[in-house]
């Protein structure tokens, strides 16, 4: 692979890991998440030019049947994502791994590290694990963001892992029926990948987004705070973080808000009472919630 | 004259201390003894040259540096003050001394290295009392210096009163003093983190590179002082004249006409205005002669400069643009960037080959990029790219950064933080170090949810501009600086960093 697409960078970013970093989003996904917040990221561009006229600016074009995105040209009002039938967007690059590093040179100095993100950034780990060795030679930490969805514990993914400093993980619910439903996926190797990674200190933060009514927080808070406080416990390098993300609405489709989540609001403080009490029980002392 | 005196006795929304200063400077502006060219006096009648109400007669040095590490160690005879024994005698001994350190504001400008000068006294065993007097020494300060042109230093060196007093600015989120940090390679992980903690709070310390000043005052003890002015301890500027460009640009025909004859000659006529105060100041005004800090020792004459201030660098290179009929504006075009460079390049050459007669040797008068006052309408402060026009964070410091270092006496941006920060301060002490890596002097923040708020270089409670709006009276001076800039130069809207 010696090109893929990419989404966005982010230069600095102070919600993907430790300090400051660049983030890397990587385009298409492997899971459908009902609360995803930028659906843009899951599919690859069909090149159906749907989006095209619909542009206000004419930043779009079809050229060989191929539609372009002049990134000079667009206002980013995000039209195109909007008249997207497919969970796609026109507005991703195609980067090299020369390219990428050369961006990633003119901010290396304000930077501890990199993230990759999505998307699913594990889709692309070959082209991954030929960044991170060219990231590593410039003195930066390099980061996974992962749903968790492939089995890392496979020995493909073993060269992979060696250049990856830390995972970030999502555990989004325990339940497999559920999730399957929430994510159209399976959460079996998502189980398998948290006791991998943190077992073998590779796990630096793992996170879990509190959805009221639809989803059993506290089953997942308790079961995966019980491995992460288990896990810690034994650890002697860093504790890992347990993140608790409240859901917000913001990005997510409008006619999943319209259905399966309507009338599903933001967490209050009230609510997380009862995680609070779940994780101090877990032995879990390093947690964020956002 | 009778008019303005009267005017200020009935004026409702000012302090009695506001009315004394008042009555002193219109006394001050009804006579006239300053020689002034024509052109000198046309322009400062039209605005374009400001001496930021000094006033008409300098009978005081705009900034002062007093040594406060020798007071410290000496005491002052004039004043009767013997060394300090303890912490509570320290912070009296201090706070009994900057009652008598004037300046342009008739109020202290720097305090010294608070953390330095109180460490001596503080220590594990009376950690407990020794917080109880930092805040009792910090509240004092903020209601009797009632203006927050008022700046004290800390660092580089970790200290356990500089953590107490971190600690005690977070808990009393109040605007004076201003605070920096000279940050340098001693300066610990542990109190650059409380430092941005402290900002996230009360949008104070600053960030400033310790080696940077340090070089430029050839390796003199200095202090940032009033906004963000960097000068010698033990000295000061006498005054501050200040050019806005881009009103300036606005008299020019061209490009090559601006920065051929406009721009020097207004330099030369400047410069010889701010040498015609420093006359006055130090040959007929008796403050070097008889002044106790002079006698002293405290300061001395040799080591006070005066700052050549810019304003609205953005707004003459966007205006000089527009004659050229080329396209781009300051901040985001490589080719008004250039132009601005070449603006500040010309104007440090000519202040480096001006000679003022007053100074010993090869003193030189200091470039400083001027924050802007309350009523500067369309005009930016000093290189600054205009609020509502900012570049994503990595972008605006890249463009900033080569400025800074033609500014020893003063540069800098304020960057504001949303909260998220507050949970990865690790985040901005990554972006301050690479800042400085690429030639970044000063740094300023502060959280999007702070009451204080660093308004262009001083602080302001946001809560006591709310109150000014409703018609009543406020302690500081400075709030309603803040509202004028709050409502004239949107300074209260730039860019959000997420």
């Amino acid at each position: 692979m010696k090109r893929v697409k990419i989404n966005k960078i982010i230069k600095f970013s102070n919600v993907d890991g430790p300090g400051n970093r660049m983030s890397i989003f990587f385009q298409g996904c492997n899971y459908n998440c009902l609360y995803c917040h930028n659906p843009e990221t899951i599919n690859i561009c069909n090149n159906c030019a749907l989006c095209v006229e619909g542009c206000p600016v004419g930043a779009l074009k079809l050229v060989d049947s191929k539609v372009l995105w002049n990134e000079k040209v667009c206002i980013e009002c995000d039209h195109c994502i909007e008249l997207c039938d497919r969970n796609s967007t026109p507005k991703t690059q195609d980067v090299s791994i020369e390219e990428l590093v050369e961006e990633i040179k003119k901010v290396s100095k304000f930077i501890r590290g990199i993230t990759v993100s999505g998307g699913e950034a594990t889709l692309y780990y070959e082209f991954i694990t030929k960044l991170f060795v060219e990231v590593k030679k410039l003195g930066l930490t390099t980061f996974v963001d992962t749903n968790g969805g492939v089995d890392l514990s496979k020995e493909r993914y073993r060269k992979f892992l060696e250049v990856t400093d830390k995972f970030m993980l999502d555990v989004k619910v325990w339940d497999g029926n559920t999730h399957k439903y929430l994510v159209e996926n399976e959460n079996k190797n998502v189980i398998k990948n948290l006791k991998f990674l943190g077992e073998s200190g590779k796990l630096y933060e793992v996170r879990t987004v509190i959805v009221p009514k639809i989803l059993d927080n506290m089953e997942t808070v308790d079961k995966v705070s019980e491995i992460i406080g288990d896990i810690n416990s034994k650890n002697k390098v860093e504790n890992i973080m347990y993140k608790i993300i409240k859901y917000r609405k913001i990005g997510v489709r409008k006619e999943i808000l319209k259905k399966e989540l309507l009338n599903i609001e933001t967490p209050t403080d009230e609510d997380l009472k009862e995680i609070l009490e779940v994780l101090e029980k877990n032995r879990v002392e390093k947690f964020i919630i956002i | 004259m009778r008019e303005d005196v009267l005017n200020l006795i009935k004026n409702k929304h000012i302090t009695f201390e506001q009315r004394v200063l008042g009555l002193a400077h219109v006394a001050e502006n009804s006579i006239e003894v300053l020689e002034m060219t024509d052109y000198v006096r046309q322009y400062i009648e039209e605005g374009i040259i400001c001496d930021l109400f000094e006033g008409n007669a300098p009978y005081r040095p705009r900034y002062i540096l007093p040594d406060y590490n020798k007071f410290i160690k000496e005491g002052c005879k004039f004043l009767n003050i013997t060394p300090p024994t303890d912490i509570w005698e320290a912070i009296n001994n201090l706070l009994m001394f900057y009652k008598h350190v004037p300046s342009i504001t008739t109020m202290p400008v720097y305090l010294g290295n608070i953390d330095y000068l109180l460490e001596e006294f503080v220590n594990k065993e009376n950690e407990e009392e020794a917080y109880r007097a930092i805040k009792i020494f910090l509240k004092h300060i903020d209601t009797t210096i009632t203006d927050s042109f008022c700046h004290a230093n800390i660092g580089p060196r970790e200290t356990l009163s500089g953590m107490l007093i971190l600690k005690a600015m977070r808990e009393l989120e109040l605007p004076t003093p201003n605070l920096s940090l000279k940050y340098s390679e001693e300066t610990t992980n542990k109190l650059a983190i409380e430092s941005i903690n402290t900002a996230l709070v009360t949008a104070k310390p600053s960030f400033a590179l310790d080696k940077m000043y340090r070089d430029d005052f050839d390796g003199n003890e200095y202090g940032i002082v009033s906004c963000y002015n960097g000068l010698e301890v033990g000295g000061g500027a006498h005054t501050l004249v200040r050019v806005r460009l881009g009103k300036l640009a606005k008299t020019s025909k061209s490009k090559v006409n601006f920065l051929e004859e406009v721009l020097p000659e207004l330099a030369k006529e400047m410069l010889k205005y701010i040498d015609e105060r420093i006359r006055f100041l130090t040959e007929e005004s008796v403050f070097f002669k008889v002044n106790f800090l002079v006698e002293e020792e405290f300061i001395k004459k040799e080591k006070f400069t005066g700052l050549f201030g810019m304003v609205g660098l953005a707004e003459c290179v966007n205006h000089l643009m527009e004659l050229e009929k080329i396209e781009g504006r300051f901040g985001e075009s490589q080719i008004a960037n250039e132009l601005g460079m070449e603006i500040v390049k010309l104007l440090t050459k000519i202040i480096k080959n001006h000679r003022c007669k007053y100074f010993v040797e090869d003193r030189k008068h200091l470039l400083h990029s001027q924050v802007g006052i309350d009523t500067d309408e369309g005009e930016s402060p000093g290189c600054r790219i205009p609020i509502g026009e900012e570049p994503e964070i990595f972008d605006h410091i890249v463009q900033s950064s080569p400025f800074h270092k033609y500014f020893a006496s003063g540069i800098g941006d304020i960057y504001a933080f949303d909260e998220t920060y507050k949970k990865n301060p690790q985040a901005i002490l990554d972006i301050i170090k690479g800042s400085f890596n690429m030639g970044l002097r000063f740094f300023s923040m502060y959280g999007s949810d702070c009451d204080v708020v660093r308004v262009t270089g001083y602080l302001v409670k946001k809560s006591e501009m709310e109150k000014l709006d409703t018609g009543k009276v406020v302690l500081r001076d400075t709030t309603n600086l803040g509202k004028g800039a709050r409502d004239n130069g949107r300074a209260l809207e730039r860019k959000l960093r997420k």
